[in-house]
């Protein structure tokens, strides 16, 4: 996967409130491109808000999101982003899905770069299937290979290794790291150690929607990822 | 430009899945008959009041049949939160909106011509020698209650009691267009027809109002 050009991500002074709560109060964070950041912290902490932020698809109550050094008008420059939930149409086939968002996005030859995909993540033998026939580890699959159709230069996951078996998980931390050694800035929302957290260059830990630690070295990293609850 | 060939690629999809599960056009052409038929008992087809309210009574089965496949527009892109991943594909929202309201209508229009022979049957009233005209009304109405209806459909899937809340927002919001359609029918299907172009003028408003608003304010509907 190629990067065009390396973008990171900016927060500045970022707050949500629904109602009178808030998901997340004055959070300022940059993160640099390349950087493979992991977000911690418990249940309701602000992690999910923080990316569906990133990923525009939540507005902020105040404060401004920026992608510094990202084309105005390129499509890479559009966030990737897979989700808790497959982000894909179940009736459609896994071909049609990719090739769905590929034509949405403007990317050249879109059945080419579906086809690609498909053998990446190791779906093209089922590529004519319907993704309600798919198994949760084949569904994130696809998920990710919806995320990537577009060549984005930032990539979110929100605790993409959900319902994964380990031998899921090995696939997932393989492909994140060739996503994230192409120059792909990734910022992920994870639970506890496992090999996809041996890919962070940094640690960020939300409690109650405001960041309580930020990290980058390797055992302070440890300590955020092994924090009960994180 | 990116406009005309989003909407294209998702009203495809649109196309693409209801014609591959029908639940939609099955759903509408069931209840259309059903409310037809038991409407057909109720008044006597050989009466001259067959023609008076007969255009009334299809007018509103096609309402009540909107309101049902409406409903799911939205709705169904909440299962996988797919709606989430059109924001962030496209970069006009009112692409989204364009496809569904595009495929709504030729849904809806697709079960009224299904319906109209067996409508000409039950209530004994000859359509063919004003089908044109009683198209173009048919065409401008389901334009009307399907640019509205998506509108709603987004706003009533995120809300709480969704089932209830669209056909309580959409019946109200309708009512002129039911009334109108209904009248300009009801002239075209007259023993002497006559075409109510002020009607069908009104109609037109209607929906180019409806559709402004909805190019205006439709990317707030599917904020979170």
């Amino acid at each position: 996967m190629t990067s065009p050009t390396p973008t990171g991500l900016r927060f500045d002074n970022i707050d949500k409130r629904y109602g009178g709560l808030y998901a997340l109060r004055r959070v300022s964070l940059e993160i640099s491109p390349g950087e493979c950041a992991i977000l911690a912290g418990r249940n309701g902490s602000g992690k999910t808000t923080l990316l569906r932020i990133a990923a525009r698809i939540v507005r902020p109550t105040a404060g401004t999101l920026s992608f510094p050094g990202a084309t105005a008008d390129a499509a890479h420059s559009r966030p990737g982003y897979v989700a808790h939930t497959t982000m894909v149409y179940d009736e459609l086939s896994a071909e049609e899905n990719l090739v769905l968002f590929a034509k949405l996005q403007g990317v050249p030859q879109p059945a080419a770069r579906a086809e690609e995909l498909l053998r990446e993540v190791g779906l093209y033998d089922r590529r004519a299937s319907l993704v309600r026939t798919f198994s949760r580890g084949m569904r994130q699959r696809i998920a990710i290979a919806r995320a990537l159709v577009h060549r984005p230069s930032v990539l979110l996951f929100d605790e993409p290794a959900t319902g994964l078996d380990p031998l899921g998980i090995s696939w997932l931390a393989k492909s994140l790291g060739d996503v994230h050694r192409s120059g792909c800035t990734v910022v992920m929302s994870l639970h506890g150690e496992s090999e996809i957290s041996a890919l962070a260059t940094r640690a960020v830990q939300l409690d109650a929607g405001s960041i309580v630690a930020d990290t980058a070295s390797g055992a302070s990293l440890h300590s955020i990822l092994t924090f009960r609850g994180a | 430009m990116s406009l005309l060939s989003n909407t294209l690629t998702l009203l495809g999809k649109e196309l693409r899945t209801e014609f591959r599960s029908r639940e939609l056009l099955t759903t509408t052409v069931v209840f259309i008959l059903v409310v037809l038929i038991l409407f057909s008992f109720a008044i006597s087809p050989t009466t001259e009041e067959s023609r008076e309210f007969g255009p009334g009574l299809l007018w509103l089965a096609i309402l009540f049949a909107a309101s049902l496949m409406l409903q799911p527009c939205f709705l169904r892109e909440q299962t996988n939160d797919t709606l989430s991943s059109l924001r962030l594909a496209v970069s006009d929202p009112f692409s989204i909106f364009l496809a569904k309201l595009i495929a709504n209508t030729l849904f809806l229009l697709l079960t009224e011509i299904l319906m109209l022979p067996l409508f000409a049957v039950f209530y004994n009233i000859p359509v063919l020698p004003q089908l044109h005209y009683l198209l173009l009304v048919l065409f401008l109405g389901s334009l009307g209650i399907s640019t509205a209806g998506t509108a709603l459909s987004a706003i009533s899937a995120q809300a709480r009691m969704r089932e209830l809340l669209l056909p309580l927002l959409l019946l109200p919001l309708l009512t002129p267009i039911l009334v109108v359609s209904a009248t300009v029918s009801v002239s075209l299907l007259d023993r002497e027809p006559v075409v109510q172009w002020k009607g069908i003028g009104f109609l037109a408003i209607f929906d180019m109002v409806f559709l402004t608003a909805l190019w205006l304010f439709g990317e707030y509907l599917l904020e979170e």
